[in-house]
């Protein structure tokens, strides 16, 4: 643990919420608008932060656990994902899979909170949520276990260090292939289109917004809050892997290519939100399960390639 | 089998209108279904003036309407077991005249309106519902209050899983008792009250009024009033299939058509704005004139904004079938046969894409359409993306028939007056049918009037009232999430039910 890993855990913290807001101006820019600030999502989220939540009258108080059970295991998942090509603030052997179920720990609560309350929409989201992250929790440890193949650590900071530009450049096929499958799972584990539209009304078609239809003040600004940071650890994800950032030396340019390469993925995001429609609900499990068999294939490849 | 045969709004004396036993009168419909006719209109009198219930059916082919009757001595038993499309109307007339229909499948109200005699309104949405059972099935309730705060209607659905194995829609909150004023008040509340019957089909509504009322006082109007009231229609009928086609692809999350699609709407509506000085054409159509005219100024202006909106309407839309994601999302989804669209007598651009070629300025044309002639489009598999399609084709359509209309607009003929009487010259003891096309299908309003020529029943239908049972089916084994999709592609008119 070093005083720069301390650092920027906390940037990363204040930076979450500035991925949804730039993946909303991506979108207006391809809608012809101006669209809302960048920084919405702060304005919102202390504006709901400053109100007095209601809650339904047969919610238990699992409703009222729930959202700081789910924005702390989001902030903890946070801790164990190597930021600005910094080592994570806590690192050890197999904290990968501490950080993969802390998010599923936060789900789990999400999940049953939303049982909770006996509406009939939320639990139609439950469920839907539960299938969807389901299927995405293979593709993810698939594209995992290439790079524990080849890095031969279990230590998620360790792996990225020691994944080089060279193996990629050797092996572009498997990139291609484990990029699209977890470009995939973050659309899933974060309720975007085509998996979810996070700005419809209709609460027949939501998956993710539904489950939180009851959710008010306070506790939304909780929810809205960790949505924000999952977003943050999925993209860092992607960056961390894509780019080895132990060769590059100086920090200040670290810290630029980082910022960058997360700049890159909301725009990605919010051009395929802008340019593609939400798939049928049906196809969904199929599209899910497709991402994965791309990851099942790139570790054959690499397995075979050994 | 007798009955009286009129044409689109040429009124008739009601004395010709044969009253049948109930058995001829039941073998009449059926026949009359059977040559493919279908069920406009059914409605009873109300009971102290007259105990008959009156069928209104229109003969696609050869421009016929037919109307004929039975008496109803306050048991009426249903038609509908044999004669789907006889539902909605079995319950109406039940709940609004006390008349005990027996044997009827599922009868319910629809509109909750006070029990005759009495002023209490019951509870809307306070009924029972179709119940499904076993332990895997669930049942979710929508509404009243609509996720985009529209209009409110009820909707149930019974489901296994994310599978509908039934939609129940149950509407009424919107009631105001339009039907039940409409002979009480003066000609000009008449009309204010009818361009709000449905609020997005003014023109629709009040063309069809303006024909009845027209054809009781005899009154023809010019030529140039009547292509006025018709450009007002197409420009009804492209704003709103440009605004439903914008909201579908929003629905599914498609931003390239939603994000312009509404702001085109508005566009449209201005031009009618341009006209009547009203977006939604309020005040534009009255019987005989209303006064307003284009001028070859206006002409040339509403052309200039023609050629602009088309070309912005072709580049937002275009792009939905150009679109693989929206395609696939589009097709297959909410489908309704060609056989359940005639059983339940659909109509409009819903029936048009499940098959039914039927549309009234075609089959039963009125003003303008007499000598201007609509392309129908007719689809096959009657599911989203075809009547996405049909409405495309029609709001292109509707451009060169507004061009044809303003070309076809004669500057020299001389200034129409403005008949404020016109109502105190109706013809007595007659009846006339007056269909039009309104963007969602066939409007259908009949009047009847009494021996001093004062208006004593007003029967509105809208299509909404055919249609709704429509979306309820489409949904059949769908996946519940695609009701919105479902419901946008109808987008069908709650007060324009209600009334």
């Amino acid at each position: 643990m070093n005083a720069s890993s301390i650092i920027f855990i906390f940037v990363s913290l204040l930076a979450g919420p500035i991925l949804p807001g730039l993946i909303n101006k991506t979108k207006a820019l391809f809608g012809g608008r101006q669209g809302p600030r960048v920084l919405q999502l702060y304005y919102d989220i202390f504006k709901l932060a400053r109100k007095t939540p209601t809650y339904s009258e047969t919610a238990s108080a699992l409703t009222r656990i729930a959202p700081v059970v789910i924005a702390l295991s989001s902030i903890t998942a946070l801790t164990l994902v190597p930021s600005f090509f910094n080592d994570s603030v806590i690192h050890f052997t197999g904290d990968i899979i501490l950080m993969a179920y802390l998010l599923g720990l936060g789900r789990f609560f999400m999940v049953t909170a939303a049982l909770d309350r006996g509406s009939a929409f939320e639990g139609m989201g439950a469920s839907r949520e539960v299938l969807y992250s389901a299927l995405a929790e293979p593709s993810f440890f698939a594209g995992l276990l290439i790079m524990i193949y080849e890095t031969n650590s279990l230590e998620l900071s360790e792996i990225f260090s020691k994944l080089s530009l060279n193996f990629w450049q050797e092996n572009p096929a498997i990139l291609f292939l484990i990029l699209c499958s977890w470009f995939v799972i973050l659309l899933v584990e974060n309720a975007r289109i085509p998996i979810d539209d996070p700005n419809t009304h209709l609460e027949l078609t939501m998956i993710h917004e539904v489950m939180i239809l009851d959710y008010s003040a306070k506790d939304l600004a909780l929810i809205e809050y960790a949505s924000a940071l999952k977003l943050w650890i999925y993209s860092a994800l992607i960056v961390g892997m894509l780019i080895n950032g132990e060769i590059i030396t100086n920090m200040a340019l670290q810290i630029a290519i980082f910022t960058l390469g997360m700049a890159i993925v909301a725009f990605v995001i919010g051009t395929i939100e802008s340019i593609t429609a939400r798939i049928k609900l049906v196809f969904i499990p199929k599209f899910i399960v497709g991402s994965g068999a791309l990851a099942i294939i790139a570790l054959i490849l690499k397995v075979a390639g050994n | 089998m007798s009955y009286l045969t009129l044409k689109n709004a040429v009124p008739a004396p009601i004395k010709e209108v044969p009253t049948q036993e109930y058995e001829t009168f039941k073998a009449t419909i059926k026949e009359l279904l059977e040559q493919e006719c279908r069920l406009s209109s059914l409605f009873a009198a109300p009971i102290e003036l007259d105990k008959r219930i009156f069928a209104v059916m229109t003969n696609d082919k050869n421009s016929e309407i037919y109307v004929f009757a039975t008496k109803h001595n306050q048991t009426f038993e249903s038609l509908t077991p044999e004669i789907p499309q006889a539902h909605w109307f079995e319950r109406e007339i039940a709940e609004t005249h006390n008349i005990k229909i027996t044997n009827h499948p599922w009868l319910k109200p629809i509109r909750f309106q006070p029990k005759l005699g009495e002023k209490n309104f019951p509870t809307a949405g306070d009924t029972d519902y179709f119940k499904v059972n076993g332990e895997e099935i669930h049942e979710v309730g929508v509404g009243p209050i609509h996720a985009g705060v529209i209009e409110p209607g009820h909707f149930r659905f019974q489901c296994y899983g994310e599978k509908v194995l039934h939609l129940e829609i149950e509407l009424g909150y919107q009631h105001r008792g339009i039907e039940r004023v409409l002979p009480q008040i003066l000609h000009q509340k008449r009309i204010k009250m009818i361009e709000t019957a449905s609020g997005d089909t003014t023109i629709g509504h009040t063309t069809a009024y303006a024909l009845n009322i027209e054809g009781l006082a005899n009154a023809p109007i010019s030529t140039n009033d009547a292509l006025v009231r018709s450009i007002a229609l197409e420009l009804e009928r492209m704003a709103n299939h440009t605004g439903d086609l914008g909201a579908m692809a929003g629905d599914i999350g498609f931003m390239p058509t939603s994000s312009y699609c509404g702001r085109i709407r508005g566009d449209i509506l201005n031009t009618t704005g341009m006209i009547c000085g009203n977006r939604f054409g309020r005040g534009l159509v009255k019987p005989a004139s209303s006064g307003y005219r284009i001028d070859a100024e206006l002409n040339k202006k509403i052309l200039d904004k023609l050629d602009l909106i088309e070309a912005d309407v072709k580049s937002a839309i275009d792009l939905i079938w150009q679109t693989p994601s929206v395609n696939a999302r589009f097709d297959d989804t909410g489908s309704v046969s060609r056989e359940n669209a005639v059983a339940i007598g659909l109509v409009g651009p819903a029936a048009r894409a499940a098959g039914v070629a039927i549309d009234i300025r075609m089959t039963h044309p009125f003003d303008a359409f007499k000598e201007l002639e609509p392309i129908v489009p007719v689809g096959k598999k009657g599911d989203v993306g075809m009547r996405a399609q049909v409405r495309w084709h029609e709001l292109q359509n509707s451009f060169k028939l507004v061009r044809d209309m303003l070309a076809k607009l004669n500057d020299n003929e001389a200034q129409s007056e403005i008949d404020r009487n016109i109502c105190d010259k109706l013809a007595p003891d007659m009846i006339s049918v007056a269909l039009t096309e309104g963007w969602r299908g066939e409007i259908c309003h009949t009047t009847i009037t009494d021996s001093a020529g004062k208006i004593k029943i007003y029967k509105i239908v809208d299509p909404s009232f055919h249609n709704w049972f429509g979306l309820a089916l489409a949904l059949r084994d769908q996946e519940i999430s695609d009701f919105p999709l479902c419901n946008k592609s109808f987008n069908l008119s709650y007060c324009g039910h209600d009334l």
